[in-house]
């Protein structure tokens, strides 16, 4: 293959792998601005995903798929979006009702998620796997795609979700950054106290803030599996917690969020397909080690950036509205 | 020189019954049942003499507390109560958990659901010694695990990492079990060797978070999740570069001198898997109690925990007891790598899966209250389930029950706080209640 082939081919791997990555950690970017840390991501992920990989399995058998797949994918997304919203607020309970160690509350939640997925689909189906049958890439976007470069590299061998996942990305940033709502919401993540002052209700705004990170993992979970397998094997391959670390080597902020998913997704796309690019090849290392790499930098950028680093000052603490 | 002697025999003077007691538990574990496996009767009066042992042990264990609560009485009757409700929050989240199946379990196969809910609670009871080895055998990596979250709790950090650490461990003491041959000539010098190895590289893997925590002030849990896994992703290249068994796609097999010993266990657990993984957890609980409660260094770890700044006012180097709390952790979590794969049979495979062990050991270490003794009946606890939904396959049921109960009982520890805000509101409004009844009694 030429330089170019290679390119076009990688490209569109990269923004499928990039586009559950981003969302999932704009979800984690909500809740911690809000001031609730949710490393529950991962089991949010597979709960959403796995209901939502269910109600498409299921959606294939009935006449729907006659009239459009990517309706179905739309409708299996929302209904990931809505399930990982519902299960979220377990953890919101718990870390603000409650006033549970968070990070105790997340784990609860991210071991009960595969134990719940991997009961009801035995129980249902007989085995664990959840599979889907219908082709969800879209092979070219009409008219679109007949742009030069930009076409090939975004309108062709597409997912729908890439450009639902782009949208909610931009109304979510527009919301944190330009709204009285978001002002609030990373208010109650700095200084809840003086929030609490100025008549704000912080648990209302922290429900929110996990809320919207459920629905976002749930979301993410389902375009997860739509753009990388054929079935549900109660796995989102760690991404959940990869979300974590593009949230934190994208210090907190959109814009860079969007650049560390980037350079995680080359990453997971390289390990998987490095052999194609030569250059890669010949130095021969093994896949594993494209796939440490993004941890092993998020390491090094929180031993070294974090006197710089923009964390919610109150993230981890429950609310106390007598504390000064 | 004669000092220690005499402190020595002082010891033994005082804890005579104790001692004594403790060299009639090991014959009757360890050589008893070597004696008398092939005779009926025999093994028979063996059961029966560890049960009146274990009953020994319980009422032992109440009279000396009631000794302690009476010397203690006026001062410390606040702290008895915390740790009757913490114990309460515990058995609230279990039989909350085991509601919560029992729920579960009415939905999908109502005419069964009673027999299996007692086959949960039975447990490892289920068919005798056989059930109750393989109990001890599954317990035995949860309880270390258990106990290196433990241990890092009560130091004030949360070592969400102890899954890293174990793969790590488990990785090199595989590799010294599949490669140090040379070591087998005198019996269990392998196994030691592996195991302690195992132990290192689990506490230099623990160690990277706690320098980060000390001298970064990175907060520990994101460093170890990353942590985590990088040391997945290490252990597969490791494996492929070092170990690797083209054939079967998995490690390759530990030589018959780095397997985990039996110490005449399986006489007194016929059949079963335990083996003296069990030693070594006993051994690693005991020690981390002595070190907690009874020693400087254990007191200055909890001081560093209880408040960081305050410590160093008070003249403690708390960076370095950061560090060294982390090392211990680690090391405690990959002994129990190492425990788990230094087994013939159980090859490590390099296929990218985060172990579960090292996160189902939070949930031991919250469900034992962070405290030594306690990690270990949680594990035993732990081991008990797991053993329930091998028989609960038996009926018509599948056995992810078992985890779904860990994950509500977690999940229900984590909310114990509040349950135990609740009950001591209750508790003071009870007793304020019976106060003023008394008062009331007095006046009139």
């Amino acid at each position: 293959m030429t330089t170019t082939q290679i390119i076009y081919y990688l490209l569109p791997l990269v923004i499928a792998s990039m586009v559950p990555l981003s969302l999932v950690a704009l979800g984690a970017l909500f809740s911690e601005r809000s001031g609730v840390v949710n490393i529950a991501l991962e089991g949010i992920m597979i709960f959403g995903g796995f209901v939502g990989i269910m109600v498409i399995g299921y959606l294939e058998t009935t006449g729907l798929a006659d009239i459009s797949y990517q309706l179905i994918a739309l409708i299996g997304i929302l209904v990931g979006a809505i399930v990982g919203l519902l299960f979220s607020l377990l953890h919101a309970f718990a870390s603000i009702n409650m006033k549970a160690n968070q990070i105790i509350s997340a784990t609860a939640l991210n071991l009960i998620a595969p134990a719940v997925a991997i009961f009801i689909a035995r129980t249902i189906y007989g085995v664990q796997q959840v599979s889907i049958s219908g082709t969800y890439k879209i092979p070219a976007v009409p008219f679109l795609s007949e742009i030069p470069v930009i076409g090939d590299i975004f309108f062709k061998s597409a997912y729908l979700s890439t450009y639902v996942g782009i949208l909610i990305f931009i109304i979510a940033t527009f919301i944190l950054y330009k709204t009285k709502q978001g002002l609030r919401l990373r208010s109650c993540g700095e200084n809840p106290q003086a929030a609490d002052s100025l008549g704000i209700n912080v648990y209302r705004v922290r429900y929110a803030g996990v809320m919207v990170s459920g629905a976002l993992a749930g979301m993410g979970g389902v375009i997860f599996v739509l753009s990388f397998a054929n079935e549900f094997n109660v796995s989102v391959a760690g991404f959940g917690f990869l979300a974590l670390a593009v949230l934190i080597f994208g210090n907190w902020k959109p814009g860079r969020i969007l650049l560390a998913a980037l350079f995680f997704a080359s990453m997971r796309v390289i390990a998987s397909s490095f052999y194609v690019v030569p250059f890669l090849r010949n130095l021969g290392l093994s896949d594993n080690f494209y796939l440490m790499v993004p941890y092993i930098a998020t390491l090094i950028v929180l031993a070294f950036v974090s006197k710089n680093s923009a964390a919610p000052k109150a993230e981890g603490e429950p609310y106390d509205a007598g504390k000064r | 020189m004669n000092e220690i002697v005499q402190k020595v025999l002082l010891f033994s003077k005082k804890h005579i019954y104790e001692i004594v007691i403790s060299f009639i538990t090991l014959i009757l574990v360890f050589f008893l049942p070597k004696w008398t496996y092939q005779d009926e009767t025999l093994t028979q009066v063996n059961y029966g003499l560890l049960v009146i042992l274990i009953l020994q042990y319980v009422v032992y264990f109440i009279w000396k507390k009631r000794k302690e609560a009476k010397l203690l009485q006026q001062k410390e009757e606040v702290k008895d109560i915390t740790s009757f409700l913490n114990v309460s929050g515990s058995i609230i989240a279990i039989i909350f958990g085991i509601l919560f199946g029992f729920v579960v379990m009415m939905f999908t196969n109502p005419p069964q659901a009673l027999e299996g809910i007692i086959v949960i609670i039975q447990g490892g009871f289920n068919e005798g010694m056989f059930s109750l080895g393989n109990m001890i055998y599954y317990a035995v990596p949860v309880i270390l695990t258990g106990l290196s979250v433990a241990f890092a709790f009560r130091t004030g950090l949360f070592n969400i990492g102890a899954t890293g650490q174990l793969t790590v461990g488990a990785f090199f003491a595989v590799y010294v079990g599949v490669k140090w041959g040379f070591l087998s000539s005198v019996p269990l010098l392998h196994w030691l060797t592996a195991l302690i190895v195992g132990g290192i590289a689990g506490g230099l893997w623990g160690a990277i978070p706690g320098f980060l925590k000390a001298y970064r002030n990175v907060n520990e849990v994101v460093s170890s999740i990353m942590l985590n896994y990088i040391g997945m992703y290490l252990n597969s290249i490791l494996i492929k570069k070092l170990i690797y068994n083209v054939t079967y796609a998995r490690a390759m097999s530990i030589l018959p001198s780095a397997e985990t010993p039996t110490f005449n266990l399986d006489y007194l657990f016929p059949n079963s898997s335990v083996n003296a993984g069990i030693v070594v957890a006993i051994i690693i609980v005991i020690t981390l109690h002595i070190v907690l409660n009874k020693t400087t260094f254990g007191y200055e770890l909890k001081a560093v925990g209880f408040n960081r700044h305050a410590s160093r006012y008070a003249g403690i180097n708390e960076k370095r007891n950061i560090v060294l709390s982390m090392i211990i952790s680690g090391a405690v979590a990959g002994i129990a790598g190492a425990l788990i794969f230094l087994i013939q049979g159980k090859n490590m495979k390099p296929e990218n899966i985060l172990l579960q062990e090292g996160f189902t050991g939070i949930a031991i270490s919250l469900l034992g209250l962070n405290s030594p003794f306690g990690v270990l009946f949680a594990g035993l606890f732990y081991g008990s389930l797991y053993q329930g939904g091998y028989y609960l396959q038996t009926l018509d049921f599948n056995d992810t029950i078992i985890d779904i109960i860990i994950g509500v009982v977690i999940y229900a520890s984590a909310l114990s706080l509040a349950i135990q805000a609740l009950m001591k509101y209750f508790i003071d409004k009870f007793r304020k209640k019976k106060a003023k009844a008394e008062q009331g009694g007095e006046t009139s």
